[in-house]
């Protein structure tokens, strides 16, 4: 089953339509790139010429450390009462998904003969795992990052650094996510004869929504393989977490036909759901729960945006999650009930990293924290008095008996953050942190 | 009327067509407030403009450089709004026809749906000659087409450096009032050179029977003089007027200046003109006095 249309027949012509959402909302000089991208994915990457699709398994192994495993948490499965298993996208090179995109595209770069790699980063992982395949193939790179991102995300710019990237701050704006894409396109619409930009989610201007979906898909098929060993039956649910949406889609693509199969979009409710239209800022990144269709970064999609069309600034804890926009084909399945989107507060978030990181021994990113805090949520009514060790009293919900949440990357490059909004906050999971203030 | 794109009765190409060679300026909206944009519209319009591109500003300008961004930022910082950009259009009373420059998201919000019509239906009853829209590529662009197909409204495409072979020849079946013809690869800003790319790109279009303005880049008389020079029939200039807003010390200076330089860039235009040999076959209706 496939959930796109390739070829919309209306009279538009428009092409990598997901129902209403996707196509190419780009200036001008960027259409012919665009259809040479096309072009060289359809060669590559669907019909594996030149054996492009060998070399990428064989390098996603060897170097990416492929398969991540897919683990069952016993004490998350003890304290709701159910099995719940994770992938750990977290033990991927590099400490997160981002990997499985950024080497896919940049070798796609290599066999279409371009000559340079731009990108644009949030969080960083995306920056640090292009500029880690960029090194591992031998192509100059350059990143955008906002100044607010370089400023929380150090360990993430010293690492595109150390693997030879040129970091470039983006000022403008909130100087996140969102200024630091506009930037990006910029640049590529200066270069794009000899440039490839690597777009880091399943976002933007047809083909990338649905490439990045195909590189990421490994992380479904991978637990569709694993769960049916190990439990012998497909997940009752499936949870991840979505900024962009591409460890999401990545996740839910193989499920998406196996209509039994519940799959949980867990965004980022920040401080509040509303959006403040005067300052033009949503204290949130719930694109998919709270956004209107409209056309951002190329595509039309669902959108935090004021009644008049401008992008307001969104907010999350996690600057991974902290973008207005979103996938178009996750819109497309959220407006076809195929998946359900949720959200959870930052000091939710907070909760289950600390959680997990207690629980588990497994320290996640605090984009995967949502999807842990959702977990947390859903999976039980609150014990009374509970600590961090005690079990759900009661679980009653619709996760099922069998449970995988995504945890797409690790946490490391969180820690201040986590520290500084942990000292602000009564969380139920979390140790004394007044230590680290020597 | 959609079927039959190559006629071209419209107030933009007559625009050009009838002051050829013809300058074409932009400023955005609001920048610094819609007060001062009405001053600065009226002085381009003085000092020869004859067709006029007015920005509605779009938090996420992607197709701008620096010059223009930072006038949107400034115009959304001092509260401007669709509706107040309309406003002022209503007020204004100019030669030079305007047309309405700005993204698709804009357009598509405008009104209580995503929908492109009432923003087409607003900006008809505005007194707007056309729209241009700068991440709206030919392939999306049948909806908003139609709308200003059926609103009287022309619909400018920009022709990049990079568009060529079968893409040109769709895109220029599409073209109304003018084939905006960007000269360089990149975002918008004032340049110190013309591009060679210009020459190639007019040279791709020459069999194409349909007004061609030059943009990205333009700043003096001289480049105008070369542009038009090297074929084009008319000149488009922002970021140049864009930096004389954001540099005068007051808005009666940034009148002046505006009006001065708006008739350098015609006098360059025009001189442009005399230097170019035309094959009688192909040159346009003589001008009016």
């Amino acid at each position: 089953m496939s959930t796109e249309r390739e070829h919309d027949d209306g009279d538009s012509g428009r092409t990598g339509t997901f129902g209403d959402y996707g196509g190419q909302y780009v200036p001008e000089a960027l259409m012919p790139a665009l259809q040479e991208l096309e072009d060289a994915y359809e060669r590559y990457v669907l019909e594996n010429e030149d054996g492009f699709m060998d070399e990428f398994r064989e390098r996603m192994r060897d170097f990416g450390g492929r398969p991540t495993p897919l683990q069952r948490a016993d004490r998350l499965s003890e304290r709701y009462d159910r099995e719940v298993y994770l992938k750990r996208e977290d033990l991927l090179h590099g400490g997160a998904h981002k990997l499985n995109n950024a080497l896919g595209q940049v070798l796609l770069a290599k066999y279409m003969g371009k000559e340079r790699i731009i990108a644009e980063t949030g969080a960083g992982q995306h920056g640090t795992a292009t500029a880690m395949a960029a090194a591992h193939l031998d192509m100059p790179c350059e990143i955008y990052m906002g100044r607010t991102d370089v400023n929380r995300q150090r360990p993430n710019v010293y690492r595109m650094r150390m693997n030879g990237a040129e970091v470039t701050p983006v000022e403008a704006g909130s100087a996140t996510l969102k200024e630091a894409i506009n930037e990006t396109m910029r640049d590529w619409a200066t270069t794009v004869e000899r440039t490839h930009y690597v777009i880091g989610s399943v976002v933007g201007p047809h083909p990338f929504p649905k490439m990045v979906r195909d590189f990421q898909a490994v992380i479904g098929d991978e637990i569709r393989e694993q769960i049916r060993e190990t439990a012998g039956r497909l997940p009752d649910s499936v949870v991840a977490c979505a900024g962009g949406g591409s460890n999401t889609m990545g996740t839910f693509h193989a499920f998406v036909p196996d209509e039994d199969v519940d799959l949980v979009a867990v965004e980022a409710g920040g401080s509040s759901l509303e959006i403040d239209e005067a300052e033009g800022l949503a204290p949130n990144s719930a694109t998919l729960s709270t956004g209107t269709d409209g056309v951002l970064h190329g595509a039309m999609t669902k959108l935090l945006q004021a009644g008049d069309g401008q992008i307001v600034e969104s907010h999350s804890v996690s600057a991974g999650l902290d973008y207005a926009g979103v996938g178009p084909e996750l819109s497309h399945l959220v407006e076809t009930g195929r998946v359900t989107p949720a959200n959870v507060d930052d000091e939710a978030a907070l909760d289950g990293f600390h959680r997990l990181s207690r629980l588990e021994g497994i320290i996640p990113a605090l984009e995967s924290s949502h999807a842990l805090g959702y977990l947390e949520r859903a999976a039980g009514t609150a014990a009374d008095g509970a600590s961090g060790d005690e079990p759900r009293a009661e679980a009653n919900d619709e996760l099922g008996d069998l449970v995988v949440v995504n945890v797409s990357g690790r946490g490391d490059k969180d820690l201040e953050t986590v520290l500084e909004e942990t000292e602000k906050r009564d969380l139920e999971a979390a140790p004394d942190v007044e230590v680290f203030d020597q | 009327m959609s079927d039959e794109p190559t006629e071209y009765d419209s107030d933009v190409e007559a625009a050009i067509r009838e002051n050829h060679p013809a300058l074409i300026t932009y400023i955005t909206a609001g920048d610094p407030s819609l007060e001062d944009t009405e001053a600065y519209v009226e002085a381009l319009d003085r000092g020869g403009s004859d067709l006029i591109e007015l920005g509605l500003p779009f938090s996420e300008p992607i197709a701008e450089g620096r010059t223009i961004q930072d006038a949107i930022n400034r115009a959304l910082a001092a509260g401007t709004t669709p509706e107040g950009f309309f406003e002022l259009v209503d007020d204004l009373e100019t030669e030079a026809p305007l047309l309405v420059m700005t993204y698709y998201n804009m357009i598509l919000q405008y009104g209580d749906e995503p929908d492109v019509r009432p923003f087409v239906e607003r900006a008809a009853e505005a007194g707007l000659s056309g729209i241009i829209v700068p991440d709206l590529p030919a392939e999306e662009a049948e909806p908003l087409r139609r709308a200003c197909d059926d609103n009287g409204l022309d619909l400018v495409f920009i022709i990049a450096p990079t568009t060529e072979g079968e893409r040109l020849d769709r895109i220029m079946s599409h073209v109304s009032g003018f084939a905006y013809v960007q000269a360089r690869l990149g975002t918008t800003g004032a340049r110190e050179n013309v591009s060679g790319a210009t020459h190639e790109s007019l040279e791709r279009l020459s069999e194409y029977d349909v007004p061609k303005a030059v943009g990205f880049g333009v700043s003096t008389g001289d480049h105008a003089a070369e542009i038009v020079e090297a074929g084009a029939d008319g000149v488009i200039v922002g970021s140049a007027l864009v930096d004389i807003v954001a540099s005068s010390e007051t808005p009666e200076a940034a009148v002046d200046r505006l009006e001065a330089k708006a008739r350098e860039l015609k006098r360059g235009a025009r001189r442009g003109a005399e230097t170019v040999t035309i094959d009688p076959e192909d040159a346009p209706e003589p001008e009016q006095p």
